[in-house]
């Protein structure tokens, strides 16, 4: 049996690492607000930009342009960006995407080589170790998150497709649904899927453009890819925070229950223990 | 039909929506040159370079500096899509001045394998953010 001093002692440190678990999930919280108010700022430009893209679509011949050319199947190998958080603490938040990720791996691995573009210090520990072809690597950008990041990966990203060292790219990050859930999704980037034009919806306005419309076409994809990979990496830093407030709401809760049943288990400690002191006194006087 | 006497300009960044006003002008720096836009301007689709942009309401004038991205004209509906764009008032001068000599110098220093022209739009950038804050404070 347990003495009662090292029981109190464990229910001190119970206690501490409860305060310590609160004290992230308010963090987390009211990180979480601004982190969503982000992604819903960001989404005018994001739909916007593609509003314009199929107005144009209709217009220009877009086999022309080699970001939405499909390309033979066999020339590259598969692109897939893993966006992962730079911390842990978060529940299955980067378990998910590392399994979504070796999920895909499989699966494409079968059929031809797949390289990575890592993106969060908890997938750069995972994969690095594991002797994958890497191209694409950077941590630690989720603290002050901004649209360069995004342009970057993108440029990267593009790069590798356009040099025909990719043979098409793939995403695959958490996306944010609510605060409780998040889905762990797979999207194609690259090349950019078919764009729908406007399919006859309205009268489509004729427009002068300024310069000629391949022009534009050419100027826009890039900057549709970059808006594409911030939104993504902006929706996947929202859903972090609220996995990480749900995941630290489960364990301030843990801690409370196992405080509890640790106290009751003390106190029948320290009642059995006044029990026997009690029969030695009266069995000692009984003897005397 | 009769014409619109009053134009919506929309700016919207990949970080926010920076401005949602009804305007009487607005003048705009396209990639082939400056234009102006009144209520009732044809449908027009033009990329932007880096500029500066103001809009009227009014008599009263107010300047924008903008990099990179398109505006679309509607008769009575101006959006503009810009990677930047950042209003006078909020130009932070000194770091705009700082940026500037930074540009400056590595222009007059040139080596092997420098990007001229990351280096060029740098410089183009920070005289832009220059210029649109002294609007900023001439203004009363």
């Amino acid at each position: 049996m347990p003495s009662l001093i090292d029981l109190r002692r464990r229910i001190r440190a119970v206690r501490s690492t409860q305060q310590i678990t609160k004290a992230m999930k308010m963090i987390a919280a009211s990180r979480l607000k601004r982190a969503q108010e982000r992604v819903v700022s960001a989404r005018p430009f994001a739909q916007r930009m593609l509003q314009v893209l199929n107005s144009l679509a209709t217009r220009v011949d877009q086999d022309a342009h080699p970001l939405l050319r499909m390309p033979d199947q066999t020339r590259g190998p598969l692109l897939l960006v893993v966006v992962t958080a730079d911390r842990g603490l978060c529940g299955s938040f980067n378990s998910n995407v590392i399994k979504a990720a070796g999920q895909f791996i499989v699966s494409e691995g079968r059929r031809r080589e797949v390289a990575l573009g890592l993106v969060g210090r908890k997938g750069r520990e995972f994969f690095r170790r594991r002797g994958f072809d890497v191209r694409y690597d950077q941590a630690g950008i989720f603290q002050r998150l901004t649209f360069a990041h995004a342009v970057d990966l993108a440029d990267a990203v593009i790069d590798e497709f356009t040099s025909g060292r990719a043979a098409s790219v793939y995403l695959v990050y958490n996306e944010f649904k609510s605060v409780i859930a998040q889905r762990t999704s797979v999207e194609r980037l690259l090349p950019i899927p078919r764009l729908e034009g406007d399919g006859g919806a309205g009268p489509a306005i004729e427009y002068l453009y300024e310069p000629q419309p391949e022009e534009i076409f050419r100027d826009l994809l890039p900057r549709h890819m970059q808006a594409q990979v911030y939104r993504a990496l902006l929706e996947s830093n929202a859903a972090f925070y609220a996995a990480q407030m749900t995941a630290m709401d489960a364990a301030t809760r843990n801690s409370a229950e196992m405080i509890e049943s640790l106290t009751l288990y003390m106190n029948k400690v320290r009642q059995a223990a006044i029990t026997r002191e009690i029969i030695e006194v009266v069995s000692g006087a009984a003897a005397t | 039909m009769a014409l619109p006497t009053k134009l919506l300009l929309e700016i919207v960044t990949p970080d926010r929506a920076l401005v949602r006003e009804e305007v009487d002008e607005i003048q705009v720096p396209g990639s082939e040159g400056y234009f102006g836009i009144l209520p009732g301007h044809t449908p027009l689709l033009a990329t932007l370079k880096v500029g500066e942009l103001w809009y009227r309401t009014g008599q009263e004038k107010r300047y924008l500096a903008i990099a990179g991205g398109f505006v679309e004209v509607l008769p009575d509906h101006v959006t503009i899509l810009a990677q930047v764009a950042e209003r006078a008032e909020e130009i932070d001068v000194a770091r705009a001045e700082a940026a500037r000599k930074r540009a400056e110098e590595r222009l007059a220093r040139p080596h092997a394998e420098m990007d001229w022209e990351r280096a060029r739009i740098a410089m183009m950038k920070s005289l832009i953010r220059l210029q649109v804050a002294s609007r900023a404070r001439t203004r009363v």
